[in-house]
């Protein structure tokens, strides 16, 4: 063993690596968001009168917690084009992420929401409050607020699944250090400092979820 | 429309049951089911525990659903569309055994929610009414604090507040006090007798006794899903007709 390393490329493409971590933060926040406007959504549809709607969301968890997610961002990157729709990396990126991210999201939601007592529905629907009123005033709230703790394990998670995007080279921190290692044969030092700058948007990203939470959630419980 | 008058000159009830019938599955929680309650009358419902009391205050605002009979609110005939159940639910009050008040809101945004969102009221006047009606309740100075920051007589209080707040024409008590440690009930008590004095209408499932003398105007005892019979207290107490209203009683008072 007598390697020396040598950090020159790792530097030098520095500006490089700094705005692809850029790129792993928005695809992260955006798939996010999208996951959350999913997993409600899904949550108020899995809830409905409608059978068929019901059936659509169980349908829709099942297929994508079942499938990997690589074969679901080359289904809409690869497959979709063949139907008319045509998405350049970075969007497909997003949705993928939100697709997969809202699958979860709406079982851990769905999960918070029955964790509410009944009494707390019936109480609003007694002040003449209707049924979607209720669940967007009166259950929402406390239901995220019980399962924020998986919620946000799920999105570090989803935040990590970014550099599954390197596989559409969509921008964002692992395809661009593949790029600087292939090119300088360095594996150490780039995977080392990835590594390193995973860490950090990780810590970020926990940072902004302890953000929200104490914003949101500290009415106080007992 | 709280009060209408028909033909014969009558005042119509405020609430009134005719031939209710409740099933859950095969089970028969409430069988002809015939009450009424006039404009500012106190109804005590009591009788033992699984005798259908809940589930028959339940049907009145529509929290359940019942197959067989007709009930009337404040004129409104509660059907199963829901416009008209939303009216009658603004139109009644409920408080529960378990206060049910919205741990994420502060004890005056639970007054104002449901006045701003279902009878438009603005943010001022929401927050007036609802601070005249912690006034009332004696639990003003509370109206920053969250639920969980207040004791159960205090979150009971605020819970009738609430209910308050939409100016209901009736209001109804679910074991209100049932759930309190023993040195908060009278608070509750006093609360639920004021409100009786200022001509409220009222039915109360309680087995507080001492109130039921009270307040009520009569009692109401159900056993197995039917009423077995109603008498102003006094009566109610020195001479219950049936057997099993002398059992109950016996039970209920030699508790006390
Ligand atoms: N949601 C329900 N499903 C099935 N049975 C119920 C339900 N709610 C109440 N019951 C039954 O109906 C009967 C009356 O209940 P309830 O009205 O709660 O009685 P009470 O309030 O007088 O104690 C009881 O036998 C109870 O077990
Ligand atoms: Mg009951």
């Amino acid at each position: 063993m007598n390697y020396t390393l040598d950090f020159t490329p790792v530097i030098d493409g520095l500006p490089n690596l700094l705005w692809a971590c850029l790129g792993t933060f928005t695809l992260a926040i955006s798939g996010m968001l999208l996951a959350i406007v999913i997993g409600i959504g899904g949550v108020i549809l899995r809830q409905s009168r409608v059978k068929l709607l019901r059936w659509l969301v169980i349908g829709f968890v099942e297929l994508i917690r079942n499938t990997p997610f690589l074969v679901q961002i080359f289904f809409i990157y690869f497959a979709l084009p063949l139907a008319g729709i045509r998405l350049d990396p970075t969007p497909t990126a997003i949705i993928a992420l939100g697709i997969n991210g809202g699958a979860y999201a709406i079982e851990i939601i769905r999960g918070g929401v029955q964790s509410i007592s009944k009494g707390q529905t019936e109480a609003g629907l007694a002040l003449g409050l209707h049924k979607a009123q209720v669940f967007r005033l009166i259950i929402l709230k406390p239901a995220l607020r019980t399962i924020y703790p998986s919620l946000t394990s799920q999105f570090i998670l989803l935040t990590l699944t970014t550099s599954i995007a390197s596989a559409i080279s969509a921008y964002e921190l692992t395809s661009v250090s593949q790029r600087i290692e292939s090119d300088s044969f360095r594996s150490f030092e780039v995977y080392f400092t990835v590594t390193v700058f995973y860490l950090v948007i990780s810590w970020v990203m926990m940072r902004i979820f302890a953000f929200f939470s104490a914003r949101y959630f500290s009415y106080p419980l007992r | 429309m709280s009060q209408v008058r028909t033909s014969d000159n009558s005042i119509e009830p405020m609430i009134s049951l005719s031939g209710v019938g409740k099933w859950y599955g095969a089970f028969q929680a409430l069988d002809s089911i015939n009450m009424s309650v006039a404009k500012g009358e106190k109804i005590v419902l009591c009788g033992p525990s699984g005798s259908g009391k809940s589930t028959l205050i339940r049907c009145i605002n529509h929290l359940e659903a019942y197959q067989k009979g007709d009930i009337h609110v404040g004129g409104i005939r509660l059907g199963h569309g829901s416009k008209v159940i939303d009216a009658v639910r603004r139109e009644v009050g409920m408080v529960f055994q378990q206060f049910n008040l919205f741990p994420h809101l502060t004890v005056l945004q639970n007054c104002m929610l449901a006045p701003m969102r279902t009878l438009g009221l603005n943010k001022p006047q929401a927050e007036g009414r609802a601070r005249t009606l912690l006034e009332r309740v004696k639990i003003s100075e509370q109206a920053e604090k969250y639920p969980a920051q207040l004791s159960g007589g205090q979150q009971q209080r605020v819970a009738i507040a609430r209910a308050l707040c939409m100016r209901p024409k009736a209001m109804l008590f679910d074991e209100p006090t049932s759930a309190l440690d023993p040195e908060m009930v009278k608070e509750v008590l006093d609360t639920m007798i004021a409100l009786a004095e200022e001509g409220m209408t009222m039915i109360c499932v309680t087995h507080e006794m001492g109130f039921a003398r009270q307040v009520a105007d009569r009692i109401v005892f159900m056993a197995s899903g039917v009423i077995v019979e109603e008498a102003p207290p006094a009566e109610f107490f020195s001479n219950p007709k049936h057997e099993r209203t002398r059992k109950f009683l016996g039970e209920v008072l030699g508790r006390h």
